[in-house]
């Protein structure tokens, strides 16, 4: 793959357990094409989250090559890593992970201010209402849904027009209704904006609306089962 | 069967250990402490006090009278009694050596003297060695600082009056020093008959004389106490002996004592908010486990008593600690203080002051943790499933009665164990109102952060709109900090506005208008040179001379003045008298009518106003003031304005010349003079006149302010032990949002903020939080420094800047610490790690 927007080279993560070194990623080593949706997918303790942490810079691997948009992201420290994800990154979680002293539009606008956008709460608030939640802008997280938190995380990682889109199992704390419409909500925010999508989930059905499924058993990469090309928008 | 669950409860969630109750415990143990060591070095001091006291007053009991001896009849009631008397003679002089001059105190002693105790010279050598002098020249001793002021050792000569003394010896301690009480200057120690010749001694002189008293074992203390003061008492007997030896300084340690209770009663209010915010903090953590076992089927009774019984458990611990470490502190230091202190302290385990510091510290922990307890009780299990937000239980009307008792219990409590009711009862008021104030300032705090935080002006203000935000957001991190802090910053603040002005009424502003010098013992035929020589000098600006008496007023209209007065200071022993044919210049006549210039009637008395007021006293009583033992019945015909602030003339009393004028006595003089004159004046009159005694008032100045330094300094210890209950809430409140701090990093790691941009949000937080708290305790603190001058000092306030700059620079300075030192964690945190266990 020329010019990957993310590229592992064996990356490997170990961690220290109560019961000595836990090895939870045995030597990955991937390229993820621009605009292009993975989708990592694998049993519990596979190591498909720690993947996607190693590829946002929220965890430094232990050994091995972890690149962003031609960027080392094992050679930055902590202040240049968060610099680095403000200007290409977005996040979003299975537990929605909203700062609860700030209201969804403040939570929104932080990423921007972040940036030094002058217009953040213009941004924010046109962000908020474009997933919905127009009416919602000063309440705080604990006065809001499972659902509308997760569309206002939404909201928050798109917000920046970030080039890479990191999504941990987003729908994982939804029931069956709401985690349709988010997921409908992501695919189609990624498809507005042209970012690439590496999308971590439990559900084979989640991971068929991606372009690209990279299975993950015991911290290694598994066989490719079968080819599974769809369109990015199904 | 319901309060045994709550036990079997509570016990299984205690067995999880201390770890959420540390600083419930710390503000517990550390509030009783404060208030349990300085209730035990009271009583130290206080049986110190009495257990020496026949050493301190040198006898078993003393009978004193002022500027006379004893009389025929007062001493045969003496002999009938005591197996021993010594007669000793106080009075102030100038010790001469050449040119050079200084105030002594003198105390003339005879052979008895010490009947207790024993007096330690320098070299060592007995007190009759010391004092018999040689062929011309009574002997003497003199304490060391003057010895050394004027350059003597023994042997050498040195002039009271016009007699020459030898220095036999050098003071170091007379047994019964502490009852001389407020000497204007050191000590010097002859024999009586060594005055003889010294002119110092006649009458009208001003002098006190004591008579130690050695009684048989067994006697009755009060009965011969009654006996000497219902026959004497009219001719100005002053009684005490050696069950309250030092009465001055025991009021004074006990006044002392009280005011430090209640400035630790302030500290443990402090402690009583970090005890509020740990039982809060630790009942949103058992939010699940409440929840459970609400739909498990316990009643919110079970849940209320489980949790009590786990308050109460903590409660003791805290409470027992706190009482270990008060007890134990005094017993530690007690060589310190013994050596410190200029009487005799008796540190032993005292159950008094540490049952009052319990009481305290068990009544304050369930005044401060029965509202987020009730509050639990009345929760819904379903509501309580929704997290911190779901605790809006209120508390119910006998939750409300509770509290008001506990509140009452613990103000009465301070109001009938502190000795000092009143100070005792406005404190409380005025820390409710500080608490008030303050929870008013964090309400006001959060509604203002959480708008200005979402302000256009804030927007990409990043690091400022975070804190702004952190402030007003749901979490209440921000009142603990600002109620603990502020109340120990109001505190030391008021101690500062009162301090400081205190010094400045005595140090700036009463030399302004005070004279330089005092004279005193200026006889009959020295008042008209001494005149001529002051009023003819162009550096002196103003002379007032008034006759000096001293008397005591016995009875009001007949009765005994204690009986319709009671406890008024003009009745404490004897009262400077003095006579006038017309009103003084500069004085006011109020009520009344001053008598004319010829009065020859029946003897009239002039009242100062204000206390005229106090006592009750109208025009037209009857007053009877003994003056050297002549009772004289006078008619309260006027009452003057008398200014006893700017440290010249007042009497209380002023009678006409008739009524006394033939009684013996002297002249006292205020002298208004230009500095650089002060030391050729004082020469010249002490060459001219060497019986007179010489007092410069910037001398006196500098005595009273030493004294107020010490209180002011045992007072902002006391206050600092309050701002340390304080600062170990703000450290618990920094600790108890440390996890919402790592997490709250985390995210924002995540979103692109870099580290020195979380560390300035976390910083002004609690910079903002600090200064509001700082701000909040000089209001306070400047309104209880206020009514203190104004009601109790009855001096004017000048609010005083610099302490209270320093007061909010601490306060941001203490949050800013607490801050910082739970910051390292947030920052250093990965925050894949963090938000993966929030998962």
């Amino acid at each position: 793959m020329t010019n990957p927007i993310l590229a592992l080279k064996d990356a490997r993560l170990t961690l220290a357990g109560n019961a000595g070194p836990v090895d939870i990623l045995r030597g990955i080593t991937l390229d993820v094409a621009r605009g292009e949706t993975l989708g990592l997918i694998g049993p519990s303790g596979s190591g498909k989250s720690s993947l996607l942490m190693l590829m946002g810079g929220l965890e430094r691997a232990t050994s091995g090559e972890v690149a962003a948009l031609g960027h080392d992201l094992t050679a930055m420290d902590e202040d240049a890593l968060a610099r680095f994800r403000r200007d290409n990154m977005g996040v979003v979680f299975q537990s929605f992970h909203l700062i609860p002293t700030m209201t969804a539009l403040e939570n929104v606008a932080v990423p921007l201010e972040l940036a030094g956008m002058a217009d953040a709460f213009t941004r924010a608030e046109a962000e908020l209402t474009g997933v919905g939640l127009g009416s919602r802008l000063d309440h705080y997280p604990s006065q809001l849904s499972g659902g509308e938190q997760q569309r206002v995380a939404l909201a928050r990682a798109v917000a920046p027009r970030p080039k890479i889109l990191l999504a941990d199992e987003p729908t994982g704390n939804l029931d069956g209704a709401n985690g349709t419409a988010i997921m409908d909500l992501l695919f189609g925010l990624r498809d507005l904006h042209e970012a690439t999508l590496i999308m971590v989930t439990h559900s084979p059905e989640l991971a068929a609306r991606c372009s690209r499924v990279v299975h993950l058993a015991d911290g290694a990469i598994a066989p490719q089962k079968a080819p599974q090309k769809q369109a990015a928008t199904a | 069967m319901s309060l045994a669950l709550s036990f079997r409860l509570a016990r299984r969630e205690l067995r999880g250990g201390l770890r959420g109750f540390r600083i419930f415990l710390a503000c517990l143990t550390l509030g009783v402490a404060a208030i349990a060591a300085v209730g035990m070095t009271r009583s130290a001091i206080e049986n110190g006090l009495s257990g020496q006291g026949a050493v301190l007053l040198g006898g078993d009991a003393q009978m004193t009278f002022t500027y006379r001896t004893a009389s025929t009849a007062e001493r045969a009631f003496m002999a009938k009694f005591a197996t021993q008397i010594s007669e000793i003679i106080e009075f102030r002089s100038m010790a001469v050596v050449g040119e050079d001059r200084a105030l002594t105190q003198v105390k003339a002693v005879d052979s008895a003297y010490p009947l207790v105790g024993s007096v330690v010279l320098d070299p060592a050598i007995a007190l009759d060695a010391a004092l018999a002098g040689d062929a011309t020249r009574p002997g003497a001793v003199m304490d060391r600082v003057l010895v050394d002021r004027m350059g003597l050792k023994p042997g050498d000569s040195f002039v009271l009056g016009t007699q020459a003394f030898r220095l036999g010896a050098v003071l170091v301690t007379e047994p019964d020093s502490a009852t001389g009480g407020f000497g204007l200057g050191p000590r010097t120690l002859v024999l009586t008959e060594g005055l003889k010749d010294s002119g110092l001694i006649g009458t009208g002189s001003l002098f006190e004389s004591q008579y130690r008293l050695t009684l048989p074992p067994g006697t009755d203390m009060e009965a011969l106490k009654n006996r000497a003061e219902d026959a004497f008492r009219d001719t100005g007997l002053r009684w005490s002996d050696s069950r309250r030896a030092t009465p001055g300084i025991s009021r004074f340690v006990d006044r002392i004592g009280s005011f430090l209770v209640l400035v630790g009663l302030a500290g443990l209010a402090v402690g009583g908010v970090g005890v509020s915010a740990a039982v809060r903090a630790y009942l949103e953590g058992k939010t699940a486990t409440i929840a459970t076992l609400k739909t498990l089927g316990a009643t919110g009774r079970v849940i209320f008593q489980t949790y009590l019984i786990q308050i109460g458990i903590l409660t003791a611990l805290g409470v027992g600690l706190g009482l270990i470490l008060g007890a134990a502190t005094p017993l530690l230091l007690a060589p310190l203080l013994k050596s410190a202190l200029p009487f005799p302290v008796d540190f032993a385990l005292y159950p008094a002051p540490l049952l009052e510091a319990a009481f305290y510290g068990t009544v304050t922990a369930f005044l401060f943790t029965l509202w987020p307890l009730a509050r639990t009780q009345s929760v819904r299990a379903a509501a309580l499933y929704r997290g911190g937000d779901g605790q809006k239980g209120k508390p119910t009307l006998t939750h409300w009665l509770a509290l008001a008792v506990l509140g009452a219990l613990l103000v009465g409590g301070a109001v009938a164990l502190s000795g000092v009711p009143m100070l005792a009862a406005w404190s409380a008021v005025g820390v409710v109102a500080a608490l008030a104030l303050l929870w008013l300032t964090a309400f006001g705090l959060r509604r203002l952060a959480r708008r200005a935080a979402r302000s256009k002006i804030m927007r990409g203000r990043v690091a400022l709109r975070l804190a702004l935000a952190a402030i007003g957001g749901p979490r209440d991190e921000a009142a603990a900090v600002i109620l603990s802090l502020g109340l120990g910053l109001s505190v030391l603040a008021a101690v500062g506005q009162i301090d400081a002005n205190l010094r400045a009424a005595i140090d700036r502003d009463l030399p302004a208008v005070a004279p330089s010098y005092f004279f005193v013992d200026i006889q009959n035929d020295q008042i008209d040179g001494f005149m001529k020589r002051t009023t003819e000098d162009p550096d002196v600006t103003r002379v007032d001379n008034a006759p000096m008496l001293r008397g005591v007023l016995t009875r009001i209209n007949g009765v005994d003045a204690r009986k319709v007065a009671g406890d008024h200071w003009v009745l404490h022993g004897d009262r400077g008298v003095t006579y006038a044919a017309e009103l003084p210049p500069e004085t006011t006549v109020t009520a009344g009518t001053f008598w004319p210039r010829d009065y020859a009637g029946p003897p009239q008395i002039s009242f100062a106003r204000k206390e005229a007021e106090e006592i009750g006293l109208k025009l037209g009583d009857l007053l009877t003031v003994n003056i050297l033992g002549r009772d004289i019945e006078a008619k309260l015909t006027s009452l003057r304005e008398v200014d006893f602030s700017k440290a010249g003339m007042g009497f209380v009393m002023m009678l006409n010349p008739g009524a006394i004028a033939g009684a013996p006595h002297t002249f006292i003089a205020t002298v208004y003079a230009r500095e650089r004159a002060e030391a050729a004046l004082l020469r010249d009159l002490a060459k001219s006149y060497p019986n007179i005694t010489a007092i410069r008032v910037r001398d006196a100045i500098d005595r009273v302010t030493e004294a107020l330094s010490a209180i002011a300094t045992a007072t902002a210890w006391a206050a600092a032990a309050t701002l340390i209950t304080g600062f170990v809430v703000l450290i618990g409140a920094a600790a108890a949002g440390e996890g919402a701090r790592v997490y709250e990093a985390a995210v924002l790691k995540t979103l692109g903020a870099s580290r020195a941009r979380i560390l300035a949000s976390f910083a002004l937080r609690a910079a903002l939080t600090g200064g509001a708290a700082g701000v909040v305790a000089i209001g306070a603190g400047g309104l209880s420094g206020w009514a203190v001058m104004r009601f109790v000092m009855e001096l004017p306030y000048v609010f005083e800047p610099v302490s209270a700059i320093a007061i909010v620079v601490g306060g941001v300075l203490a949050t800013l610490l607490a801050g910082m030192a739970f910051a390292w964690r947030p920052l250093a945190a990965r925050p894949a790690r963090v938000l993966r266990s929030q998962d």
